[in-house]
């Protein structure tokens, strides 16, 4: 298994995803967008930061590079694709996923810690916890607020596409738990199969030990599976 | 062949992108604030990106239909955004 990390113009999450990758014996290298995906790519995540200064909406631009073309490709035939936070941004962007990361309801840029209830288990991501888990992972997002029409977030919610919600310690989903507005507490969605995955929230910031928890690590085992 | 390049018209589409009737727009209801912190009194405030595109088209229409894409692609998210359009020819 090598999971191309993709690094766009303003990616600044590659090297941390990579260390957290190899901690959990998972090979994995950076890519950069303009070089296209490596023959023996068999995961892809899609790292975090700024890529291309956010100009326009974050995202945007970066879900317009020719390597998005290909991402589409590999994950439509089971290549499991991971999108966190700009990466997230970018993946709904690209239409990897529904819905679109906005401006987040403070109008401010938030870091900090979040608790995520997990709503599925039967996802690679998720296999390593139970539903209704609660998880401590670090946010740092601007524009981390989910967005979706009303109709769109019903069939969101009838596929059960909805993998992480923001919720309190003990796991309710509440207005106070929520750190950015978003629609149904979300933090983050499968796409149309369930290799396909994007989440605000950086697991690779909650993966080694030595700095701070691990409770994101069994979001990366999903590149191990 | 040269009739028909000399037929092609410089055209401004002017493409402006606002956010969906309902959702929140927390940097207007900051500027917002801000206005009514400088003494104003206001009820609402929207705020919308504007962009002019100058294009060689060989109507307004087709002109239109160039721009349409290129927001549709790009400009605007249709998730979150509504859009408008204006076709002009460009002023000398």
């Amino acid at each position: 298994m090598t999971v191309a990390v993709v690094q766009f113009g303003g990616s600044n999450c590659d090297r941390d995803a990579v260390r957290a990758l190899t901690y959990l014996g998972v090979d994995a290298e950076r890519v950069w967008h303009e070089d296209g995906l490596p023959e023996e790519t068999t995961g892809i995540m899609l790292p975090g930061g700024f890529s291309y200064g956010d100009y326009l909406r974050a995202g945007a631009m970066a879900a317009q590079s020719p390597i998005m073309d290909e991402v589409r490709s590999k994950a439509e035939n089971g290549t499991p694709v991971l999108g966190v936070c700009n990466g997230a941004q970018i993946g709904c962007e690209s239409k990897l996923t529904d819905g679109a990361f906005t401006t987040n309801k403070s109008a401010r840029f938030q870091c900090e810690h979040v608790y995520l209830r997990v709503e599925r288990a039967d996802t690679p991501w998720t296999n390593a916890y139970d539903v209704g888990d609660v998880i401590e992972i670090p946010i740092a997002h601007g524009e981390g607020r989910f967005e979706i029409t009303e109709k769109r977030y019903d069939q969101l919610e009838a596929n059960n596409q909805v993998l992480f919600r923001y919720c309190d310690k003990d796991g309710n989903s509440t207005d106070d738990a929520n750190p950015n507005g978003s629609t149904g507490n979300v933090a983050g969605i499968l796409g149309t199969s369930e290799t396909v995955a994007v989440l605000m929230p950086h697991p690779e910031r909650a993966t080694l030990p030595d700095i701070g928890g691990t409770d994101g690590e069994g979001i990366l085992h999903g590149f191990a599976e | 062949m040269v009739a028909q390049y000399l037929s092609m018209t410089a055209y401004t589409a002017t493409v402006t992108v606002r956010l969906k009737h309902g959702v929140l727009d927390p940097e207007a209801e900051t500027t917002k604030r801000s206005l009514e912190r400088l003494g104003f009194e206001l009820s609402a405030l929207r705020s919308a990106d504007k962009f002019e595109i100058d294009l060689d088209a060989d109507d307004a229409s087709a002109a239109e239909a160039e721009a349409t894409e290129m927001t549709e692609r790009l400009l605007a998210n249709p998730t979150i955004h509504d859009y408008e359009i204006s076709v002009a020819e460009t002023e000398a």
